[in-house]
């Protein structure tokens, strides 16, 4: 029996490329790239004070590590093809910068492609990923739990001039005011469009880092500066400034 | 054992079988580290290198030496001295003494959960890559062991027992230094500690104390604590993230740790963050073993903190000094933290 399912993982290797109705299976990157207001960032930027945010303040760029989760293909008979992972960007350490999930799919047309910031509920939740709790990236319980979306960390000069920590941190909003947690979800999805794959793609998408400081909430460092992850306000104005902050720069197959 | 690996040995086998190999491979016996539940279940798996496999007769060779003066220039000295399983395998100086009594300038650092470093990078200000790397470094440091590789292969190829148990652990009986870094790193990689009260908490096998349990509040709270975005938790059970941060300590820098590594003064007063695991043995506290006590390090991230241009962005309230623990906050941190000691660990080597 051994014997043979090797037999037809070999014949498998050698068949799986064959084109099958005219339709083949195709690998999907996802790389990210980043900027504030169109200027490239790297961590070659990182730790010195000079951006400006959309409120005036001067700011730097210490550490940003943010999660994508649920890559999707739609037809527009509504098949689904969901690829399997998730990613944990890391622009400090320029590490995961690109994904390329192991499930594949077939060519052709898709009227929408997705991906989520963060993790769903279901995500969030329902497993305990060893590799995100090593690069300590889960919730502390009181909150919740579940696992951070982004973490963006720098420096910026406050309205008494003095060069102030801000770590801004992305989970699912929880209001702990009350008796009873109260949530709201910020995962979002981020929707890349209608593409016509035709061959191995990679998604070029970027993220302009000021956006985050921009629209519709200017956000003032002075006030929201550290421990916003238990201010669910904050979190939710995270989250709405949040929807403009990717885009697809490009797609290469 | 899955399919695919039998397989693979056995085309192995056929490629070699036909060989007329005269001298026959040695190999030790295969030694499986003995991973925690609570690790397991949680976090990524040990780094263990290929070419330096576990093993029952490397393990015992490198215990053997990390207890031996036979190391140091005037065999006076071992590694156990700085290291002692007593103080969780730190010591209880500030600074420790070399074999010329000169004292270095920093704190020697508890040693466990070391194959648990995921990026292997070691000291204080992470400037070797691996353990078997780092233990070539103590041997010839002149605070140290100040002796040099000649010297020790030639006392180690003259003694008694010593070429036998080299013999056994790596079937080589000609004696050289990575294989008594190897045997070493070996021995450093069974020092695993996960068996504290809070660890059997976690496992459901006991109650913590009401202090402790808002002790672990304070620590996982970002508007008081927040201590585990740097010092892992209940879901990193190493309570470290391996990871370099300026604390706070200083507004500049006598030794200005990682900076004076990559050279970048973004890293200036960066150092790496240690586990809060067996605290109760491991005094005094931080790089230049500077506060004696854990009072003096609550005391520090409450009220005590200095600005500088590295200050790690999740220091609160610098100006202030901190966010300033109420009393009751800072003595339920510190009993949550002092539930991490482990003594099976120390007392079992
Ligand atoms: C004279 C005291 C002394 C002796 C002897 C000594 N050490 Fe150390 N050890 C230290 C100090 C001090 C540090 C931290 C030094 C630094 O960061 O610059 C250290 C750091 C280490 C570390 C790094 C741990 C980590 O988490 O990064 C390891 C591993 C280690 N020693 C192993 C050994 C071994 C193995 C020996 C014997 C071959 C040895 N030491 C001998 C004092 C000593
Ligand atoms: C920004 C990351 C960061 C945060 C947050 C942080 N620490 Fe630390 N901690 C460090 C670093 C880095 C060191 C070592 C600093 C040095 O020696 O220069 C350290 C050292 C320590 C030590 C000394 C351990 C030893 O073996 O010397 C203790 C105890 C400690 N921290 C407890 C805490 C507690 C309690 C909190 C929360 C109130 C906390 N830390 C928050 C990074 C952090």
């Amino acid at each position: 029996m051994q014997r043979i399912i090797l037999i037809i993982l070999v014949l498998f290797m050698f068949t799986s490329c064959n084109k099958d109705n005219g339709v083949s299976q195709v690998q999907i990157t996802f790389k990210f790239s980043h900027n504030w207001d169109g200027t490239a960032v790297s961590n070659a930027n990182f730790n010195s004070i000079i951006y400006t945010n959309a409120n005036g303040e001067d700011l730097s760029i210490t550490k940003l590590r943010y999660l994508i989760s649920k890559i999707t293909f739609e037809k527009s008979s509504g098949e689904t093809f969901i690829l399997d992972g998730y990613n944990l960007v890391d622009v400090t350490n320029n590490t995961n910068q690109s994904f390329t999930p192991i499930t594949t799919i077939p060519d052709g047309d898709y009227s929408k492609v997705s991906f989520t910031f963060g993790f769903d509920n279901d995500d969030n939740y329902n497993e305990n990923y060893i590799d995100l709790n090593s690069a300590s990236w889960n919730v502390p319980e009181l909150l919740g739990g579940g696992y951070h979306y982004m973490q963006l960390e720098g420096k910026f000069i406050d309205n008494t001039t003095t060069e102030t920590g801000y770590a801004y941190h992305t989970i699912r909003a929880v209001d702990n005011s009350g008796a009873t947690q109260v949530f709201q979800d910020t995962f979002f999805e981020v929707d890349v469009g209608a593409v016509n794959i035709t061959n191995n793609a990679t998604f070029n998408i970027e993220m302009n880092i000021a956006e985050w400081f921009k629209n519709p909430n200017t956000w003032d460092l002075n006030v929201l500066n550290q421990m916003l992850m238990p201010n669910s306000s904050a979190q939710i104005m995270m989250y709405e400034n949040g929807q403009n902050v990717f885009n697809l720069e490009s797609v290469n197959q | 054992m899955k399919t695919w690996q039998v397989h693979i040995i056995i085309i192995f086998f056929v490629c070699f079988s036909c060989d007329n190999e005269s001298v026959e491979r040695y190999f030790a016996t295969p030694s499986s580290l003995d991973i925690p539940k609570l690790f397991e279940d949680n976090i990524l798996a040990p780094v263990i290198p290929i070419d330096n496999p576990q093993t029952v007769e490397g393990i015992a060779l490198g215990k053997k030496l990390f207890f031996d003066p036979i190391l140091s220039i005037d065999n006076t000295l071992a590694c156990v001295d700085c290291h002692a399983p007593e103080n969780a395998f730190t010591d209880s100086d500030k600074f420790s003494d070399g074999v010329d009594g000169i004292f270095g300038n920093r704190n020697s650092m508890p040693l466990f959960n070391l194959a648990w470093n995921y990026d292997e990078k070691f000291f204080w200000d992470g400037n070797t890559f691996s353990l078997e790397h780092q233990a070539f470094v103590p041997v010839t440091d002149p605070f140290e062991m100040k002796s040099n590789w000649t010297d020790v292969e030639s006392k180690l190829q003259q003694h008694a027992e010593y070429p036998s148990l080299f013999e056994k652990a790596f079937g080589a009986s000609n004696i050289d230094s990575s294989l008594v870094t190897k045997a070493i790193a070996q021995f450093e990689r069974t020092l695993i500690s996960a068996n504290s009260k809070f660890d059997k908490f976690l496992l459901g096998e006991l109650n913590l104390s009401p202090e402790e349990l808002n002790g672990f509040n304070v620590f996982m709270d970002e508007a008081k604590g927040d201590c585990f975005h740097c010092h892992g938790s209940d879901k990193n059970p190493l309570w470290t993230d391996n990871i370099f941060h300026n604390n706070g300590l200083d507004e500049t820098f006598a030794d200005l740790g990682l900076g004076a590594v990559t050279g970048d003064p973004a890293d200036n007063g960066k150092f790496k963050s240690p586990s809060l695991r067996n605290l109760e043995f491991t005094a005094p506290y931080m790089h230049d073993g500077r506060f004696a006590s854990l009072d003096d390090v609550i005391n520090h991230y409450s009220q005590g903190l200095k600005n500088s241009s590295t200050i790690d962005p999740l220091m609160k309230k610098v100006d202030q000094g901190g966010v300033g623990l109420t009393d009751k906050d800072k003595a339920d941190l510190k009993a949550f933290l002092l539930s991490l000691s482990d003594y099976d660990f120390i007392n079992s080597k």
